[in-house]
């Protein structure tokens, strides 16, 4: 077995250090009535030839992205990512390195996560960030759990223009909580009114920006309104590269900005491993989730980094922990601080602002075609279409087309109310070439 | 010692992207877009961010010489307790990242990704295979993810049947993540304590259980690199006052393929893909930690999963009325790239490889622990599984610490073993092999190991409570870094 190093002979000498005669011997404390005696029921060893091959195969019974005219987003988006980054994560010494509690050999690690917060804090224009969580649906829970435990309160405001999923995943950590939801319906045609439902009790308002059905919304009223009532502010931002060209959370008035990462330098994977970005401003900044990486220096006096703040972790304060996380999403974080160091500001600017243009281009030729309408006003790179006919069989007629054209509203939200709306995606992925085939393919089915 | 610059040879000092790059710079080529009338409303974006940019060349050097400042198993002997830091075959990189799989968007039609959904069935069936049980929940994103998913199944089979409990049993040998994910599901915390075998205390366990336990938290071969040998009655006596075994699956690689956890009347456990299955730790992630239920726990299961009607596979995403199901714990439907990563290795192996990795991973511990024994202190008597416990007795009055030996350990080109974990012994020092290390590499870290634990003895506390001296850094002030946080770059006034 090519990656077991040891031979038969080396077995046989190390159980004679040990002083036992079988393997099995090591086993004496495992009942004998549940020790196998023989291997389970699946396949043999298989070499690598073969295994490329099964796999290779299944891979090809899925339409790539990049094979296709491609306009799915709904939080996860297709971007261009620079062949070096892929490169560089794939160093061993970055691949095969365990999480940095040995600072004086994880300073590149450690580095890179100091290098990654800044990005992150700058980015959402916030004063702190962590060292990254599973995604940006589950940030978007704990960020609910922390506002809890800053303002001691228990009602948390939903907007109506979050992710499902994201609101899914809220209830799921809350389930079994006495905190209280109130969850506003879907905001299909404009962003919601939530100030109106603020009151002395309220711990937080969740909202996204842009929201789920693609509304750019200048959120410092909300942010005041929650501000009166002592109240957080939650900006969820699913599209990390909107924050190229739409005004950044904490200018606008944030306490808390979460977000998924997988736009910058990750790809699409089926919905993971994703990235979930989390920052704060510093009176929070004990309060926070997850790893956090800081500076400070040796014993020579040398400048380095190490975990700090670890008191708010599990693995020190067990069942009083800020969360039960443990891992952060490490080689998704350099994939993202090595594609966001590339782009610099002037690159993460100008690919917003073609994404932009991308979603402005395709909403003018999509509602051009009869019976179909763009519902927002306001939109980053994503926008919601209302179709004449039922958008999950359109979808549908458009694969079989060879184009990936969006997804049904109805897969996130069931029910007829939204069974004709359709969310449309464009980056800078999507060519003229391809949004006219995609236009022209639409035309069609419709 | 060092040039003018501080390099040093092979090591480069190297500064923050912040101090070598700007914000005009790019490494990014992008075509100027054409002209059109914006749609971002009055929330456009002014003010400037600050983020440097780096040409590739600049970008390239900084994270090779950033890498070059880690620990790796790549490098070296990673014997880290607890963490299974087993080689990570490139085969499975290279597999993940067939377009197939790794540029497919998990809203796009189910017809358009027929190959993937059959990749998590096929994983599924490894997977209940291996631990025989009937079901799994492939989404949790980590090990503490998939405890989540677990007690939360728990708790919802227990409110379906109308009797809500308040309590889980903890022993207090277990990860921190046990009793944080027990608070999080509004549980309360009671610690069982372990006996002098390193075992959890049966009797005890039997005294604190009542019908206000929930679930027992046990994990199974133990932190101490032990298995339960009472786990029957264990499972039995839980089972008997209508609880839940839980098991932390995080040494599974003890046993895989030589024992199932179904039949040891486990009713979940998550399996950290990233441990057993060798997807890369990433220097912290990201993890995957799906969760195996037993027939009393699978219809609480979260969403989404896999089903097949006929010939075709399909995601049930949405919970119908009849559902028992918890819910979601996250957006889209899990860790795919781990997925694919993990069945490659499993079909690597077959089922008999992977017998013969738990076999191999319990050999090098206990060789390691016959041939360290004599001049380290073992904590418990007999043989261990897949990891080896120490404790600090064997540097009483050296004047050396546990967190001094393992520094110097680094002086000596390894990293660390575990330290300080578990908790139910003085300065632990817990040592976990793999079964990816050969007999020669393990010779020559016995050698070592020995070499310094009777340097410690002889007095040379002066060689550990320096070290290490030829890392990038030496020891770093840690109480400085928690008493005045600096957690981000701040450009100078």
């Amino acid at each position: 077995m090519r990656y077991l190093p040891l031979s038969d002979g080396d077995r046989t000498a190390m159980l004679a250090r040990i002083g036992v005669s079988r393997v099995d011997d090591l086993y004496r404390d495992v009942p004998a009535s549940v020790l196998l005696d023989k291997p389970v029921n699946l396949p043999p060893a298989q070499g690598e030839m073969a295994v490329e091959r099964v796999l290779s195969r299944l891979s090809a019974r899925n339409v790539a992205a990049g094979s296709a005219p491609f306009f799915v987003g709904a939080g996860a988006y297709k971007h261009h990512v620079p062949a070096s980054v892929d490169h560089l994560i794939q160093r061993g010494e970055f691949l095969t390195s365990y999480t940095p509690y040995q600072p004086e050999i994880a300073q590149g690690t450690l580095q890179y996560l100091f290098e990654f917060q800044t990005q992150v804090a700058m980015l959402t224009g916030m004063e702190v960030a962590n060292a990254s969580m599973y995604d940006g649906s589950t940030a978007c829970a704990e960020a609910v759990l922390m506002a809890r435990r800053v303002t001691k309160r228990k009602k948390a405001i939903i907007s109506g223009g979050l992710h499902p999923q994201y609101g899914d995943v809220v209830k799921t950590a809350t389930a079994f909580t006495d905190d209280e939801l109130i969850i506003n319906p879907p905001a299909v045609a404009a962003p919601d009114d939530l100030a109106a439902l603020i009151d002395g009790e309220t711990s937080c308002v969740v909202v996204q920006n842009p929201s789920f059905f693609g509304h750019v919304v200048d959120l410092r009223p909300l942010a005041q309104a929650a501000q009166a009532k002592g109240a957080l502010l939650i900006v969820v931002v699913t599209e990390v590269v909107s924050l190229g060209a739409v005004m950044s959370p904490g200018e606008m008035g944030a306490d808390i900005v979460v977000g998924e990462g997988q736009s910058i330098g990750n790809g699409l994977t089926f919905g993971g491993p994703y990235l979930g970005l989390f920052a704060t401003r510093q009176k929070y900044m004990r309060q926070m989730p997850g790893r956090l990486c800081g500076e400070t220096v040796d014993v020579d006096g040398r400048r380095g980094f190490v975990l700090t703040l670890s008191t708010r972790e599990q693995h020190i304060r067990r069942e009083k922990a800020t969360s039960n996380i443990c891992t952060n999403s490490g080689l998704c974080s350099l994939a993202f601080t090595i594609h966001m160091s590339l782009l610099g500001e002037a690159g993460l600017r100008r690919l917003a602002v073609i994404n932009h243009e991308r979603a402005c281009r395709l909403a003018e030729a999509l509602s051009a075609l009869p019976g179909v309408t763009v519902v927002n006003d306001t939109f980053f790179n994503e926008f919601t279409v209302r179709l004449p006919r039922a958008a999950s069989d359109v979808v549908e007629e458009l694969a079989a087309r060879g184009v990936l054209g969006g997804v049904p509203v109805s897969r996130l939200l069931p029910g007829e109310t939204f069974a004709d709306l359709l969310l449309v995606a464009a980056t800078e992925t999507a060519g003229d070439e391809d949004q006219d085939a995609f236009v022209a393919a639409l035309r069609e089915v419709l | 010692m060092t040039s003018a610059t501080s390099h040093f040879a092979l090591d480069h000092e190297e500064a923050l992207i912040f101090d070598l790059g700007d914000t005009q710079r790019s490494g990014v080529d992008l075509p100027p877009p054409p002209a059109h009338k914006s749609r971002l409303g009055n929330a456009a974006r002014t003010a400037e961010i600050g983020l440097p940019g780096l040409s590739e060349p600049e970008a390239v050097r900084h994270y090779t010489r950033l890498s070059r400042k880690n620990y790796a198993i790549d490098m070296g002997v990673f014997p880290l307790g607890s963490c299974t830091m087993k080689h990570n075959p490139r085969l499975n990189e290279k597999m993940a990242r067939l377009p197939g799989f790794a540029d497919i968007h998990p809203l796009q039609p189910m017809s358009t990704v027929q190959g993937a959904l059959e990749l998590m069935e096929l994983l599924a069936h490894w997977l209940t295979t291996l631990t025989g049980m009937p079901a799994v929940a492939l989404s949790p994103k980590a090990g503490a993810h998939g405890e989540l998913c677990g007690l939360m199944a728990i708790r919802a089979a227990h409110e379906a049947r109308g009797d809500a409990r308040k309590v889980v049993l903890v022993p207090e040998s277990a990860h921190g993540t046990n009793p944080a994910t027990a608070a999080l599901c509004g549980y309360e915390v009671k610690s069982i304590p372990a006996n002098a075998r390193g075992r959890v205390d049966v009797e005890a366990l039997k005294a604190a259980l009542s019908r206000e336990v929930a679930a027992l938290m046990l994990t199974n071969p133990n932190t101490c690199g032990l298995f339960e040998n009472d786990i029957l009655a264990i499972a039995k006596a839980v089972h008997d006052i209508g609880a839940y075994f839980y098991c932390d699956g995080a040494n599974f690689n003890a046993i895989v393929g030589r024992v199932r956890p179904g039949d040891l009347g486990v009713d979940a456990m998550h399996i950290n893909l990233h441990k057993t299955f060798s997807t890369p730790h990433g220097g912290g992630g990201p993890g995957s930690g799906p969760v195996v239920l037993s027939a009393a726990l699978q219809s609480f299961a979260p969403l989404p999963y896999v089903v097949r009607d006929g010939e075709q596979l399909r995601l049930v995403e949405q919970r119908d009325a009849a559902a028992q199901n918890f819910g979601r714990l996250s957006a889209f439907h899990g860790q795919m790239g781990m997925y694919v990563r993990a069945l490659a290795y499993m079909m690597s192996h077959g089922a008999d490889g992977l017998r013969r990795v738990a076999e191999d991973a319990v050999l090098n511990a206990n060789y390691v622990l016959a041939s360290l024994k004599d001049v380290m202190s073992a904590s418990f008597e007999g043989p261990c599984m897949h990891e080896a416990l120490f404790d600090d007795r064997f540097l009483k009055d050296t004047g050396v610490s546990t967190l001094d030996f393992a520094k110097a350990m680094i002086d000596a080109g390894y990293h660390p073993m575990t330290m300080y974990f578990p908790l139910v012994v003085h300065g632990a020092l817990l040592i976990e092999p793999t079964e990816s290390e050969s007999k020669a590499s393990l010779d020559v870290f016995i050698d070592d190991m020995r070499e310094l634990a009777l340097a410690a003895k002889a007095g040379d506390a002066a060689r550990f409570t320096a070290a290490p001296l030829h890392a990038p850094r030496r020891r770093l002030d840690e109480t400085q870094a928690a008493r005045k946080p600096v957690l981000r770059w701040e450009k100078q006034a």
